[in-house]
């Protein structure tokens, strides 16, 4: 029976002064009965505009229909058919603009949360099947080589494995996962979620490489002439952070957001017994406003920050971060100053961060992207007194690969060269992710894995 | 053979150790002036450190390193046998030799480990190489021999005299060039502020030099933007766009503050190395 209350079932969480101090998971996560509830409220539309939203086409009303029959078994089913890491896309993916954007269900009041029945679901198998690994495939003897471990990797490995390929993927970190190890905070995605979805396809038989650079350590033209892969796909992520440009960035106390996060994430520099430094801060500036922003300032809080701000030079209708992790870090207590750009950043006499100076800002005209560009007040210079300073203002491609593999193109963002389709100028070499866009979001990344292996299997089934 | 296998361990000096260390991956394309980052287990962090030398044949690196961190302290507790958990590279651009004639390669005490592969290679690239290496003392000299029986000048210097001349590098570089010799590059590899003051002396002889930076990093392929610095103005990463720059345009002031960065939590660090157990770990 439909359940025709307009509000979505809430997400029970750590309470915000408890959770600020530690690094567990915020969101709790459904019970069985909130799940149903919860999965009662889809109308099963006609059309199910939902699907359309979603970046892998995951069937949603055929996953929540079996949720609300209470066959979890049979919706992960569902969801795994297209979708190789559920229980991070749960957790992740920005379903505001995506699947839940288009439930009709949120024309009057909320739409289904479908990112918390997807979680659900995916928690639930791991709780009663979890030590159950997947067997292994049996080979086609076509081998293809993955470059990078993260989103748009793996899920490019998940498809291409279950299609009988040998699959190697190569990964310039001494763990794998990419930026859902360490970029995405334990608080947010748990590590031991990620290292299930990874032991799972090992099982199936996919090999890692760690400590391997392609580009530096093995080049793609050996993997193809040398090592006899057939097929490559590339996605190595988005690279170089970028800077402001301002006086004073480096300065001792200003680094990077992907810095800040690697150190905790992936060395867990917040645990005394790991050697990895970090630099502890009472006031700490976070400078953007994207999701890893989020992440940045919300670790600050966790590293026992006393005032956390976050600098972003448009408005809250602006922020391009995920909702709920805007909503997260407001209650958690960071302090966010709209409209307000940094210009200068000061610093004392041994050179650590002592203070950033800003100016204040009002939005103009509406610029290539749509949204309309911040210009500066003037005369409205003030300083905000604090001793760290992290920059998350977005990245520049890195041209590592593009520069060590012959005949490669490039695409005009100076990204690796790729069609939607994943096709390169090359044609056994592949590629998606942020590689080719620039940065992005893991959903998107996984899409862009997922028709790269589509393609490598048309490419690889018409040469043979 | 296990992957990240010490084969040889040799001291040098009172805290210089030459490990070779089994890494096929990296041996395989390894060149002059490209480095690695290990960790040793674990907890440990991953720490930068130039190739001495590589031998492709047998899938081995050489590293030479001071034990002056928490990090190499605890390196100083593996032999031969031991492994790391992690070796990843070679990384950065190698050392550019084409065209090269005369060169001067200037090492300060460490960084005469550094300077050893570089100066190696750009004598097997074909270049005439002459050498400066500085030391504090006669203890703390290392590969004297090595460096003589490959190059055509070794000069040993020393800052209190104890062995080879007394003096500092830059003193040797004045000399060597008021004496009428001829470089077509100057390479410093050291502590900043030699490598600034030999990089000085170089431009008043109108001469181009190259600096072989070290900074922080954390995963050396680009990504953490920790070891950016300031080179002819623009921010530049050490990891993809170095280790060797332009010296006439790098901002010492720049570097030599952050490299400083840390200095606090490694001291801390340094002092938390357990005295009984010289370093080595209980946790599980």
């Amino acid at each position: 029976m439909l359940n025709t209350v307009r509000e979505t079932n809430p997400m029970p969480e750590q309470a915000p002064d408890i959770r600020s101090k530690n690094f567990l998971e915020v969101s709790i996560g459904y019970t069985e009965e909130t799940a149903i509830n919860e999965a009662l409220r889809c109308l099963k539309c006609r059309d199910k505009p939902c699907i359309s939203g979603c970046p892998v086409n995951i069937r949603i009303p055929e996953f929540i229909d079996e949720v609300a029959k209470g066959d979890f078994e049979a919706a992960y089913k569902v969801i795994r058919e297209t979708s190789s890491l559920p229980a991070i896309c749960g957790r992740v993916c920005p379903q505001e603009t995506q699947c839940q954007g288009k439930c009709v269900r949120g024309k009057k009041g909320d739409p289904v949360s479908i990112g918390r029945l997807e979680r659900f679901v995916s928690d639930w198998y791991a709780e009663h099947y979890g030590n159950i690994l997947p067997e292994a495939v049996e080979s086609n003897g076509h081998k293809v080589a993955i470059i990078g471990a993260g989103p748009a990797g793996l899920a490019c490995a998940g498809d291409l494995i279950n299609l009988g390929y040998e699959v190697t993927v190569f990964e310039a970190l001494h763990k794998k996962g990419g930026v859902l190890i360490y970029g995405i905070p334990q608080f947010r995605l748990p590590k031991e979620i990620v290292d299930r979805e990874i032991k799972a396809l090992e099982a199936q038989g996919v090999k890692f490489v760690t400590n391997a650079v392609i580009g530096r350590s093995m080049f793609i033209d050996e993997l193809i002439d040398e090592e006899g892969f057939e097929a490559v796909f590339i996605g190595t992520g988005a690279g170089l952070p970028a800077f402001m440009n301002i006086p004073g960035e480096n300065l001792i106390g200003v680094c990077s957001a992907n810095e800040y996060l690697t150190r905790i994430n992936l060395m867990k520099a917040y645990l005394p017994e790991y050697d990895t430094p970090m630099m502890k801060a009472e006031k700490i500036a976070v400078v953007g406003g994207g999701n890893v922003a989020m992440d940045a300032c919300r670790c600050a809080k966790r590293t026992g920050a006393k005032e956390v701000y976050v600098i972003y030079r448009r408005g809250q209708e602006e922020l391009p971060a995920r909702l709920e992790e805007v909503h997260h870090a407001m209650e958690e207590g960071v302090q966010f100053k709209f409209l307000t750009n940094p210009v200068k950043i000061i610093g004392d006499e041994s050179g650590k961060v002592t203070a950033i100076e800003c100016v204040e800002m009002k939005l103009g005209e509406a610029d290539a992207s749509g949204r309309r560009s911040p210009v500066a007040k003037e005369g409205s210079n003030f300083q905000i007194p604090v001793d760290l300073v992290i920059m998350s203002i977005g990245t520049k491609l890195n041209t590592l690969i593009l520069d060590t593999t012959d005949n490669l193109d490039a695409n005009k963002k100076g990204g690796i060269g790729a069609d939607e389709n994943a096709k390169t100028n090359r044609p056994e070499i592949f590629a998606g992710g942020d590689a080719v866009t620039g940065a992005a979001t893991v959903i998107k990344a996984m899409g862009a894995g997922k028709k790269g292996a589509a393609s490598i299997h048309e490419y690889l089934s018409k040469k043979s | 053979m296990k992957d990240f296998e010490i084969t040889y361990k040799k001291r040098l000096n009172s805290n210089m150790v030459w490990l070779k260390v089994y890494a096929p991956l990296v041996a395989k394309h390894a060149k002059p002036g490209q480095f690695i980052i290990l960790r040793t287990d674990e907890f440990g962090e991953r720490i930068p450190l130039t190739m001495a030398g590589h031998d492709s044949k047998d899938g081995t690196i050489d590293l030479i390193y001071a034990a002056v961190g928490k990090t190499t302290l605890l390196m100083d507790q593996l032999e031969k046998g031991d492994c790391f958990a992690d070796i990843v590279g070679p990384l950065g651009n190698p050392t550019e030799t084409k065209g090269l004639k005369q060169v001067l390669v200037v090492g300060g005490g460490t960084g005469n480990a550094l300077a050893y592969p570089l100066a190696i290679g750009m004598k097997d690239a074909g270049a005439q190489v002459d050498m400066i290496e500085g030391f504090k003392t006669k203890d703390l000299v290392i590969l004297e021999d090595e460096l003589r029986s490959k190059l055509d000048n070794v000069y040993v210097v020393t800052d209190d005299g104890s062995y080879g001349e007394k003096g500092f590098t830059t003193d040797k570089v004045k000399e060597l060039l008021s004496q009428g010799n001829s470089y077509d590059e100057i390479v410093a590899v050291g502590p900043p502020i030699m490598m600034k003051y030999v990089c000085q002396i170089a431009k008043e002889h109108s001469i181009p030099s190259v600096a072989s930076l070290t900074a922080y990093m954390v995963d050396g392929t680009g990504m953490c933007g920790g070891c950016r610095i300031k080179i002819g103005g623009e921010d530049k990463f050490v990891c993809v766009d170095g280790p060797e720059f332009d010296g006439s345009l790098v901002d010492w002031e720049d570097l030599i503050n952050r490299s400083k960065y840390y200095s606090k939590q490694e001291a801390n660090a340094k002092a938390h190395i357990c005295t009984l157990t010289g370093g080595v770990r209980y946790h599980a």
